[in-house]
């Protein structure tokens, strides 16, 4: 008797724990629009996107959801599918590689998916790609900058596509790494710069190219150290590269690292700026603890200096979304729009099926489209060709933007 | 040959009269000071819960991060503006916030998850204790505002750091730093004199030795058990407020690693002993500060010497230091 109760109550508790978390992580949005006056007969047609929703990436990755879903309420509206209705469904990665390939099965399991969207994570988008590529799903990310995820294993030697059906509007890191230390050195002229990266594939790729460049043009790199995704005390590490006497603390990872980190080196005594790449590019990177005068570079060039993103800022204003679109709002509604209008182009006057999803990449793959961020267009290896960049500077509770350029090798 | 070389040069490096020199040395075992009260202060709910009741329970590290954002709903939320300056009436009434809803959390996880399994087979709290970790956490993240994120803490203290010369440069410790060690071994060390002397003390340690002989004593093991996990919860929720203080952020992660930490201090400390599971605290800081500086790695391999030193104890003393001679005295 007793036992059965016992029985009972663990799985009473455990079927609690198990409702819980399944609130916290499959939070799934349908489609928006109802289409108009569209004509929709031949059925409904998903865009995917993976992306974490929740998490400490959350705001990026919500900004991400809503620009996605503003592009696809937009093409129901102009009817720019012709015969089907867009649906659109977001899954939540929790930036963690693992969670990635759960929604990316989930979404590739479903004949109505045409492209994904996504990811925000270099690492996620490591266990996303053979998945979407084995049922030839194109995916577009507006913000993976490992070279590795279109360069293979060897980038800079001898680069080979692993994945056709991969694509991405965001520049790489083997040319934003390299912009940030032109940056730092020549116009910041910082000469002793430590080097942290939180050892992902995103901010320990990130980190290196920024390394190689800083010390092609005449910077010492005085420490070269790693830090765990998850501290939160990082005493030990501003201890070790104090001695060292850095006039600058490049980081190689995203902002719930950068932020705390950047504020407990200032309480160490250590006040010099902290740099980052696109991955600490948030206001919560400020609130967090980034000081004035932190650094920070990214893809593309800011909303509010790009004229061909006006459009997209108001239709964003205009719906009212909870969360602002973010650091990456721009880049995903154009990744979102090139599968759209790809789709419109192989659609034609026909119907979609899984013999058309080879077409389907080669039409993502002649793309030239006239963006929210510039042209758009993809190289041989599905990078943009765009190679517009930005550095942004902390002042008052945000970054603001203090120079575009377009990266030039040194 | 390789891995010796870069072990010896890092060893000079640590200890060593050229670079780095000894303040980083000095500010290393501050920081290690630092990290491990705060561990040994979280050990102690696990030693005591497992002396009472022999059972790991794991939502322990969840109870110190839900009083991390007890302290912050305080501030937030209760405190008037006047009172959020001055930290003098702000820090009483965070931590008090916080302690109270560790304790109401650790206390309904009591009453509702532990207790209708106390004769059940060890597997199934166990096992239940995990599953009330996540939901913890995962109502943190649901219900909370904004806390899908981490979420930024106020200084509740003194702003600023210490900042004094010694060994050729400057050494810097935050003064929420201090109060977080201070108040660790202060609590600490009142928790040690109020087991071993007080009436209620010595209930708990009787309960520890045989429940059912000290039901036949008078004592209502029951109630017993529930001080356990208020004193455990109250413990935990002070950490939690202070650590939120010294890190100026919080997390719900927060919980899960220095959960494991802290569990780990118990059992090196000697599970059942509250001043192993101090020593064990404090041993655990000053290993990873200490192997992140010293040993090869840095402080990428910080977490593995933890481990390493934890097995390394096991393999020669599996009771852990205090675990035998001073057993379940809590």
């Amino acid at each position: 008797m007793s036992r059965k109760r016992t029985v009972v109550a663990t799985a009473a508790v455990l079927a609690a724990a198990l409702v819980l978390s399944a609130c916290g992580t499959n939070r799934t949005e349908a489609g928006g629009g109802t289409g108009g006056q569209c004509d929709t007969s031949k059925g409904t047609l998903v865009v995917g996107m993976i992306a974490p929703l929740s998490g400490g990436l959350s705001a990026l990755g919500l900004g991400m959801r809503n620009s996605a879903q503003l592009a696809v309420d937009q093409a129901n509206q102009n009817c720019t599918v012709p015969g089907y209705r867009l649906a659109f469904q977001a899954e939540d990665d929790q930036a963690t590689a693992q969670i990635a390939g759960q929604a990316a099965t989930k979404l590739s399991s479903d004949p109505n998916v045409v492209g994904v969207v996504g990811t925000l994570n270099s690492s996620t988008s490591q266990s996303v790609q053979p998945i979407l590529s084995g049922k030839q799903i194109v995916q577009i990310s507006p913000a993976n900058t490992n070279p590795t995820l279109t360069l293979g294993q060897d980038p800079t030697g001898s680069p080979e596509r692993p994945f056709p059906g991969y694509f991405r509007v965001a520049t790489t890191d083997l040319v934003q790494g390299p912009f940030g230390a032109q940056y730092l050195v020549q116009k910041a002229g910082k000469r002793n710069i430590a080097v942290i990266d939180d050892g992902k594939t995103y901010g320990a790729g990130l980190a290196e190219e920024f390394a190689q460049e800083a010390a092609k043009l005449g910077a010492t790199v005085v420490a070269r150290e790693k830090v765990g995704e998850k501290d939160t005390d990082f005493a030990g590490v501003i201890t070790r590269i104090r001695p060292l006497n850095p006039d600058a603390v490049y980081y190689g990872g995203e902002y719930p690292v950068a932020g705390p980190l950047s504020a407990q080196l200032a309480a160490a005594g250590l006040n010099v700026p902290l740099m980052g790449g696109d991955g600490i590019v948030d206001k919560q990177f400020v609130a967090l603890g980034g000081r004035p005068g932190d650094f920070a570079t990214n893809v593309g060039a800011p909303a509010a200096n790009l004229p061909s993103a006006k459009a997209f800022t108001d239709a964003y204003a205009a719906a009212n979304f909870a969360e602002p679109f973010s650091a990456y709002g721009v880049l995903t509604y154009d990744a979102t729009n090139v599968i759209i209008e790809a789709l419109a182009r192989v659609v034609g006057t026909g119907t979609f099926d899984d013999s058309r999803r080879p077409a389907l990449i080669d039409a993502v793959q002649q793309t030239n489209l006239d963006g929210a961020s510039g042209k758009v267009a993809f190289d041989q290896y599905g990078d943009t060709t765009n190679k517009l960049l930005t550095i942004y500077s902390v002042q008052g509770d945000d970054f603001a933007p203090v120079e575009t350029g377009t990266f030039q090798e040194s | 040959m390789g891995l010796l070389e870069s072990f010896s040069t890092q060893l000079t490096q640590c200890f060593g009269s050229t670079s780095p020199p000894v303040f980083v040395f000095l500010q290393q075992i501050i920081n290690g000071l630092v990290l491990g009260s705060l561990i040994g202060l979280i050990a102690l709910g696990y030693t005591m819960v497992y002396g009472i009741i022999q059972l790991i329970n794991f939502a322990h590290g969840e109870v110190f991060m839900v009083g991390a954002y007890g302290g912050l709903a305080t501030f937030t939320y209760l405190l008037p503006t006047f009172a959020a300056r001055e930290w003098y009436i702000a820090l009483p009434l965070v931590l008090l916030g916080g302690a109270l809803i560790s304790v109401l959390v650790a206390v309904a996880m009591e009453r509702f998850a532990y207790r209708p399994l106390r004769n059940a087979p060890r597997l199934a709290p166990l096992i239940t204790a995990l599953g009330v970790s996540v939901a913890l956490q995962e109502a943190v993240r649901v219900f909370y505002p904004n806390a899908t994120a981490a979420l930024p803490f106020p200084n509740i203290f003194v702003p600023g750091s210490l900042s004094f010369s010694v060994g050729g440069g400057d050494i810097a410790i935050k003064y929420s730093g201090i109060l977080l060690l201070v108040v660790s071994l202060v609590l600490a060390i009142a928790l040690q004199i109020f087991v071993d002397g007080s009436r209620m003390g010595r209930a708990m340690r009787a309960t520890a030795q045989d429940r059912d002989v000290a039901r036949l004593m008078g004592i209502n093991p029951d109630r017993v058990i529930v001080l356990t996990f208020v004193i455990g919860g109250a413990l935990a929720g002070i950490g939690g407020v202070l650590y939120g203080g010294y890190l100026n952020n919080i997390n719900i992660d927060m919980g899960f690693q220095t959960g494991i930490f802290a569990f780990t201090a118990a059992v090196l400390g000697g599970i059942g002993s509250i001043r192993g599971a101090v020593i064990g605290g404090l041993l655990i800081g000053l290993v990873k500060s200490l192997g992140g500086q010293c040993l090869p790695g840095g402080t990428a391999y910080d977490y593995v010497w933890i481990f390493v030193v934890l097995i390394v104890v096991l393999v020669f003393r599996p009771q852990g230091f205090f675990g035998e001679t001073e057993r379940v005295r809590a």
